[in-house]
Parts: C-alpha cells; sequence; structure tokens
C-alpha cells in the first residue's frame, strides 16, 4: 500500500480496506528493513507514529479526515520537531529535542499525516551528496555505493526506497530537485517566500524554501497544499493564501511553450542525461507542447553568487550555535571565548566550517560591497534573464543535474568540484522561482535522470499539472530500485 | 586572490572557530579554491544595477505591540547546556 498513490491510499483508508495503525506500521517495518543499509533516517519515532495514526483511525471513523489524513511520512532533520530529535545532521544538535514545531510540522500533523520519523541530510543543508551528515552518508536506494543527492538526500531516499510515501525537504541551491532526479522521484520547490520558514532551522534565509517529495506530481500537489500558506512568524512568508496545487493537474498540454536554455544544453551535460533530457522532450512535444530556445546568459554566474550569499546568510545565522542556549558545549574551555570556539570547532563538520569561513571573509570590514553587494547585484541580472525568458515560454525545461548518481566519496575531497554539480539548480534560488524535478529515463548505471522544470513566480500548480501529464503517458515514475 | 595563513587565522578568530594547527593549511587551499571561483562574477559590469534581497521585493510586516508568547522558560532551559536558577551559565566574563 505504501507504493500506491496518495489518493488510493486515502480511497483504501476511508474503504476500510487498511487502517492508519497498518499503514504506520508497514512504513516502519519497512524503515526497519532498510534503513542499516540505506541509512535515510537518523530518528524513527515508532511511538510517536502509532500514537498519530491511533488518532489519524479515529478522524477516519468519525468522517473528519483531510486527503492526507493517516498516510505515513517523513521530516527532513532540518524541521523543528516538539519532543523529538532535530539534529540538522550536525553533531551541534545531536542533543536537542526541540522545544517547538515547524509551521511546516504543525500544518502537516493538522492535516492527520503521521510522521514515521527524521530523516538525514547534509549538516545544516549544505551538500550536495549527503556525505556532510555527522551520522553517515545516506546512500542511494538504485545503487548503495552511489550517493542519494544533497542536501535533503535521506528524504529522498526514503521515498525512493517506499519507506514512505512523501516526505519534506528543502532548497537552498538544488537540495530538493537534485536528490529527486538522482533517486528518480518526483520533487517540488516553491517560489520563495510560499512555505514558512518558522522552526525550518536556517542556512541562507534569502534562498532557503521547503518543499515537497513524493513519487508522482500528483502526490506533490497534494503535499505542498497541505504545507503552504502565510505564516506571520516568518517575516519573509506572502501573504497569499493557501492554493489548491491540484488545481491544473488535468490540463492538456497542447500549446503549451516549453522554453529550453542554450545555456543549459551547451557542454557541461554527460551524454546518458543529455539522451534521457531529449527522449522526455520528445515525449512532451508528442504531447502537444512545443519547444522554444530561450536565453540566460548570466546562468553560469549562479553558482559564485551563490557561493558569496549563501555562506554569508550562514556564517551570520550559524552563530547563534554558541553553546549556552541549546546544542553541543564542549567539555574543556578556559574563557568565555575559549568556549565558543572549542564548542563550535567541536560541534560543526568540515564543510560547515569551510562556509562560515567563507561566508565570515566576505562580509568582514572592506569586503562587503566587493562581495555581498556585488553578488546580490547578479541575483538581479539572474532574475532578469528568466523574466525575459517567460515572455517567450511557459515553463523551462532542462537537466537538473550534469550528472546521473556519483560514487561515495567520488567529489568529498574537493569542494569547488562539488559546488558544480548544483549548476542547473542554484539559478532558480537566486530568481526565487518554483522548481520541480521528475523523473524522465535512466542514464550510466541504470541510474535515474530527472527533468528540470521550472516555472514562472506562483506557477506551482502548472508545473505540478505539466509533470502530471508527462506521468499520464510514461511510467518511469513508476520504477522502484530492487533494494 | 589569495589568502595568506594569518588571514585564515583571522577570520576564524572573527568565526569563533578553533582551528587546530593541522588544518589551517588545508583549510587555506579549499578556501582559495572557492575564491577561485568567486573571484569569476568581478569580472561581470554590474554598474547601475540595483541588489536584490527577495524576489518579491516585501516591505518588512509591523505586528501589533502585544505579548503572543507565552512563559516556556523552563522548558528552553531544559535543553541548555548549563543553568542555573533559571539563568544560563558561561564562564566569568567580568573579574
Amino acid at each position: 500500500m505504501i507504493d500506491s498513490s496518495l489518493k488510493e491510499i486515502a480511497a483504501a483508508l476511508r474503504a476500510k480496506t487498511v487502517s492508519a495503525v497498518e499503514l504506520a506500521t508497514d512504513s516502519l517495518a519497512r524503515i526497519d528493513a532498510g534503513n542499516a543499509t540505506i541509512n535515510a533516517f537518523i530518528t524513527v519515532d515508532r511511538d510517536g507514529a502509532l500514537a498519530a495514526a491511533r488518532a489519524a483511525d479515529a478522524r477516519l471513523a468519525a468522517g473528519s479526515a483531510g486527503p492526507l489524513t493517516g498516510i505515513p511520512m517523513a521530516h527532513k532533520d532540518v524541521f523543528c520537531t516538539e519532543g523529538v530529535l532535530t539534529t540538522c545532521g550536525s553533531k551541534m544538535l545531536s542533543n536537542f529535542v526541540s522545544p517547538y514545531d515547524a509551521h511546516v510540522v504543525t500544518l502537516l500533523k493538522a492535516a492527520g499525516a503521521v510522521m514515521v520519523g527524521k530523516t538525514n541530510m547534509d549538516e545544516f543543508a549544505m551538500g550536495s551528496s549527503n556525505e556532510n551528515s555527522h551520522f553517515g552518508p545516506v546512500r542511494n536506494p538504485w545503487n548503495t555505493d552511489c550517493v542519494p543527492g544533497g542536501s535533503s538526500g535521506g528524504s529522498a531516499a526514503a521515498v525512493a526506497a517506499r519507506m514512505v510515501p512523501m516526505a519534506t525537504g528543502t532548497d537552498t541551491g538544488g537540495s530538493i530537485r537534485q536528490p529527486a532526479a538522482l533517486c528518480g522521484i518526483t520533487g517540488i520547490k516553491p517560489t520563495y517566500g510560499t512555505v514558512s520558514r518558522y522552526g525550518m532551522i536556517a542556512y541562507a534565509s534569502s534562498l532557503d524554501q521547503g518543499g515537497a517529495f513524493a513519487r508522482t506530481a500528483e502526490d506533490c500537489a497534494l503535499m505542498l497544499s497541505a504545507m503552504s500558506g502565510h505564516d506571520p512568524r516568518d517575516s519573509t512568508s506572502l501573504e497569499r493564501d493557501a492554493e489548491d496545487y491540484t488545481r491544473d493537474l488535468a490540463q492538456p498540454l497542447a500549446g503549451l511553450r516549453i522554453g529550453l536554455p542554450t545555456e543549459f544544453f551547451a557542454e557541461g551535460m554527460s551524454d546518458d542525461v543529455r539522451a534521457a533530457v531529449e527522449a522526455a522532450l520528445a515525449e512532451y512535444r508528442k504531447l502537444g507542447a512545443v519547444t522554444v530556445e530561450v536565453s540566460l546568459p548570466n546562468a553560469r554566474l549562479a553558482i559564485p553568487a551563490y557561493y558569496v550569499i549563501a555562506p554569508a546568510e550562514a556564517s551570520s545565522n550559524l552563530s547563534r550555535f554558541d553553546g549556552v542556549r541549546y546544542g553541543h558545549r564542549a567539555a574543556e574551555y578556559g574563557d568565555l571565548n575559549d568556549m565558543y570556539c572549542k564548542s563550535r570547532a567541536q560541534g560543526f563538520g568540515a564543510e560547515v566550517k569551510l562556509r562560515i569561513l567563507t561566508g565570515t571573509y566576505v562580509l568582514s570590514h572592506g569586503y562587503y560591497d566587493a562581495y555581498y553587494i556585488k553578488a546580490q547585484k547578479l541575483r538581479r541580472l539572474i532574475a532578469q534573464d528568466f523574466a525575459a525568458a517567460f515572455e517567450k515560454c511557459d515553463v523551462i525545461a532542462g537537466p537538473t543535474s550534469p550528472t546521473v548518481a556519483f560514487g561515495i566519496g567520488e567529489k568529498s575531497s574537493d569542494p569547488v568540484q562539488m559546488y558544480l554539480s548544483d549548476i542547473y539548480t542554484i539559478a532558480v534560488n537566486l530568481a526565487g522561482l518554483p522548481g520541480l524535478a521528475h523523473p524522465a529515463g535512466f542514464g550510466a548505471g541504470g541510474l535515474p535522470v530527472g527533468l528540470q522544470l521550472i516555472g514562472n513566480y506562483f506557477g506551482e500548480a502548472r508545473l505540478l499539472g505539466v509533470a502530471h501529464q508527462f506521468q499520464q503517458s510514461t511510467d518511469w515514475h513508476a520504477r522502484k530500485p530492487a533494494v | 586572490m589569495s589568502l595568506s595563513l594569518d588571514e585564515v587565522r583571522h577570520i576564524a578568530k572573527l568565526a569563533r572557530l578553533e582551528l587546530a594547527g593541522g588544518e589551517l593549511e588545508a583549510t587555506q587551499a579549499k578556501l582559495n579554491g572557492i575564491f577561485g571561483l568567486i573571484e569569476e562574477m568581478q569580472a561581470v559590469n554590474t554598474d547601475g544595477v540595483e541588489p536584490m534581497s527577495h524576489p518579491q521585493e516585501l516591505a518588512q510586516r509591523l505586528r501589533a505591540d502585544k505579548v503572543s508568547e507565552t512563559d516556556r522558560r523552563a522548558a528552553f532551559q531544559a535543553i541548555a547546556p548549563q543553568t542555573e536558577a533559571g539563568l544560563y551559565l558561561v564562564p566569568q566574563v567580568i573579574e
């Protein structure tokens, strides 16, 4: 049943052919069977899941259930969960039991979704491979020698391995779309400001955005509808009403203009990814869409701009981890300053330290204009490129990642090589646009390839509809790994 | 651009991160790799371009000046490394 669509699961719950407790028990058994290999979960909340499932069954019996009531799910460990360990993949928070729920957690609880646990991730969401977790790397269910992508690698792997039918993620530079692509599932990052950041542990606040992972676009639409909406506790949350993201699922593709950025199809994309992307575009044309060439001339500047803006904001955000109010404190220290320096040196991993140092430098006296302001100007140029492209097309399509999943350890020694793996996703965050990745075939080693669709601001429903139509005539999303 | 070891030490001090002797050179090499990537943006002319911090150009909202949070000191201090009598304890700062 975990392998069915959310609609089918919801129908079965209403028909009483399965109960929420049975679903939660099945999900927990799948995690017990697979997690030793995949390492997708940092925390499994057995008692909490069964209690939530019993409450969901009561709601179903009382006739007050919604579309997600009783459906098992997982939260990326970046979301604070009251009474449940919330680590953000870091030793710094390895003892942090959150005293409150993130807004997203509150909304999904209210919807009756049953959280079975918290998923592994790159420490503080910094990474593209999930190798930066204090709790060990996540393994790709399609090939356990390969990475699942990052930073939301645990959530993507958990859905791909059919441990849960849906999971939350966050995307600062590609951290939902890239792992969705590398694990062969669907993932969406909405327009910046759509999903509340309250209780979502901050990495780069002007880019961080929560989103959804599931097998299909339809499932993502149901999940995102329950996660979105204005929250006054997040100062960048947009004052828009909650939306029904399923509203465009049935819309046909005839006449849809798909923009193909010249820069995304130049060198850099591996041949196997290119072949799968081209085949997916051919399928879209068969369904009535037309493809048009567009240009994003400043897209190549997205990586340098990102690696100024994100570390700058991270160095500021992560200054809160001082060993005083929560988190790790060194066992031995001299004065207050020594306590800060030792607690932070011990609590943070290597990649987090690198980004804090990069950010500290670019924000330091005399460098702010040359780096942070310069990067924010490039950000505007990138956003203007997208605005010009959307005058010629309805959605933009291209690869999500230049290659299929790479080997564990293959890129971990050189941060710059790792950073370049996000070349197609980062510009979307800088512009604040919605982006989606959906399964589009297989490349080298039988590993999944994901097509990326980028929408204009608030174009989530259309993006999900486009992907849904593709999934009505293809079965890539239905393929599952043997693990 | 390339950072000297002294500059790396200085940034680490500003960031309140202790770097052990052996970590210093490796950190310097990685930071210089990252700054090599970042420097690419200096070649672009951005004269007259307004910096962008939020895609929707939001103004900061104001809220009414009234108490909205409840007192949860006990819950918050339960997860602190060291507290006493409702206070967070740190090494003595003032002699």
